[in-house]
């Protein structure tokens, strides 16, 4: 069966491509267009992965993080975190709570965050 | 003549304090000179006093005395403005960082647009080509605005924004730019009611700026509406002034948060929660234009149930 990816992001242009990028790469993907949506999401779709947005409206990706990791049922969730914000306080803040791997969105390309979350998902098997 | 100018413009310190852009009070090159006639004639006045005085040494301990005084007030006041270029200077480097963030948002749009339409996995048929060439354009446009107001508040900033004042009828560029904002409003479920009276006079302003001053109010306006309602645009006379009023019934600004809301780069926090994108730049403009054009601007806002702001331009004579 195919892996569901979760992708919470506020940028619908973003969320398109990464959409599209994972669909065709063979993934089951859900689309939340901010924090909130997102987690209502992972709660009961419960996905293999979730690409989280760190600056968003409602919920933010630290809210979000902070509230997966309370939960039990999905405090194991692998999380990418892909964003903008690059400063050590904000990585390290998102490290300390539990993300699997951090990446800059400006720093990689789409063909690289596909081969980002391939490695996730195969080391959670 | 250009050599002539420069070599004045280096002896004259009021050239290198418009420079910095701080005022006289607040400018070291300035401070330094007046510290250093002062302490000249200080020394002269010792001099004269003392050889012509010399019967009452009293009072020439107390001149002494008052200009060691105001030499230390000086020196306190010239470390001061210094202190105050320091800041300039830490707001520029804040300023570039913030910059630098909210044009990375688009050039990530633009970039990941990119890379999907240039590469071979992904299967891609011609419609879903348009869509990916939409939101390349879409966020060229995203770039090109932000780099538009950052163009415009540093001219603001050296007083040289381009002013070509005319007589203009402020009820035609409201319903302009609310024809032109028709799409945004009808998507965000918003109604725009423009109340104008009839034979209503023209203001005396700068067409490109008066547009960019209603659109960016109404911009905001619909931007933080709390999903629908209605917008309230009245324009009338006032005095020698027409006054332009805009309500709307969005999310509010919070109280504490009011006074810094024509701050540059200022979003208040429920705006940031509803909005992620802003740069802040835009009720910053648009006060510094009001003010330029003679007129004054205001708002009244209460915390979730909208805000209304005023303006007043003159009216053309």
């Amino acid at each position: 069966m195919a892996k569901k990816i979760l992708i919470i992001e506020d940028e619908a242009a973003l969320q398109k491509t990464l959409a599209a990028a994972l669909k065709s790469a063979g993934y089951g993907v859900l689309q939340a267009l901010d924090g909130e949506i997102g987690l209502r999401l992972a709660r009961s779709e419960k996905p293999d992965l979730i690409l989280l947005d760190l600056i968003m409206p409602i919920k933010n990706g630290f809210e979000v993080l902070a509230e997966l990791k309370a939960d039990p049922e999905m405090k194991d969730f692998p999380v990418i975190v892909l964003t903008n914000l690059e400063s050590i306080e904000d990585v390290d803040k998102a490290l300390t709570v539990g993300v699997d791997t951090y990446l800059v969105k400006a720093n990689y390309t789409l063909d690289e965050i596909l081969a980002k979350v391939r490695q996730t998902l195969k080391e959670e098997q | 003549m250009f050599e002539k100018r420069s070599i004045a413009s280096h002896i004259n310190p009021l050239y290198s304090c418009r420079r910095y852009g701080v005022s006289l009070w607040q400018c070291p090159q300035f401070l330094f000179l007046v510290m250093g006639l002062f302490s000249i004639i200080a020394i002269i006045a010792v001099w004269l006093v003392a050889t012509s005085r010399i019967s009452d040494p009293f009072l020439v301990v107390l001149i002494v005395l008052a200009s060691g005084a105001f030499l230390i007030v000086m020196s306190f006041v010239i470390t001061n403005s210094f202190e105050r270029m320091a800041e300039a200077s830490k707001m520029k480097t804040e300023f570039i960082g913030i910059i630098s963030h909210q044009l990375r948002t688009p050039l990530t749009n633009l970039k990941f647009s990119l890379d999907f339409l240039l590469s071979d996995h992904f299967a891609q048929e011609r419609s879903q080509q348009l869509e990916y060439f939409g939101i390349l354009q879409e966020n060229t446009k995203r770039m090109g605005d932000l780099v538009d107001s950052l163009l415009t508040i540093s001219r603001l900033e050296n007083n040289n924004v381009p002013l070509e004042k005319k007589d203009v009828s402020l009820e035609r560029v409201a319903s302009d730019i609310i024809a032109k904002d028709k799409p945004f409003a009808d998507a965000s479920g918003m109604r725009i009611i423009l109340d104008c009276k009839p034979g209503l006079e023209n203001v005396s302003a700068d067409l490109l700026w008066l547009e960019q001053i209603v659109g960016n109010l109404l911009d905001n306006a619909i931007r933080y509406s709390k999903g629908g309602g209605q917008i309230d645009i009245n324009i009338r006379r006032k005095g020698k002034m027409v006054l332009f009023s805009i309500k709307d019934q969005g999310v509010g600004i919070p109280k504490a948060e009011q006074k810094f809301i024509f701050e540059k780069f200022f979003r208040s926090t429920n705006a940031r929660k509803k909005q992620v994108d802003g740069s802040g730049l835009g009720l910053y403009i648009v006060k510094r234009f009001v003010e330029l054009l003679g007129g004054k601007i205001w708002f009244k806002s209460i915390e979730g149930k909208g805000t209304a702001f005023y303006f007043t331009l003159p009216v053309a004579r």
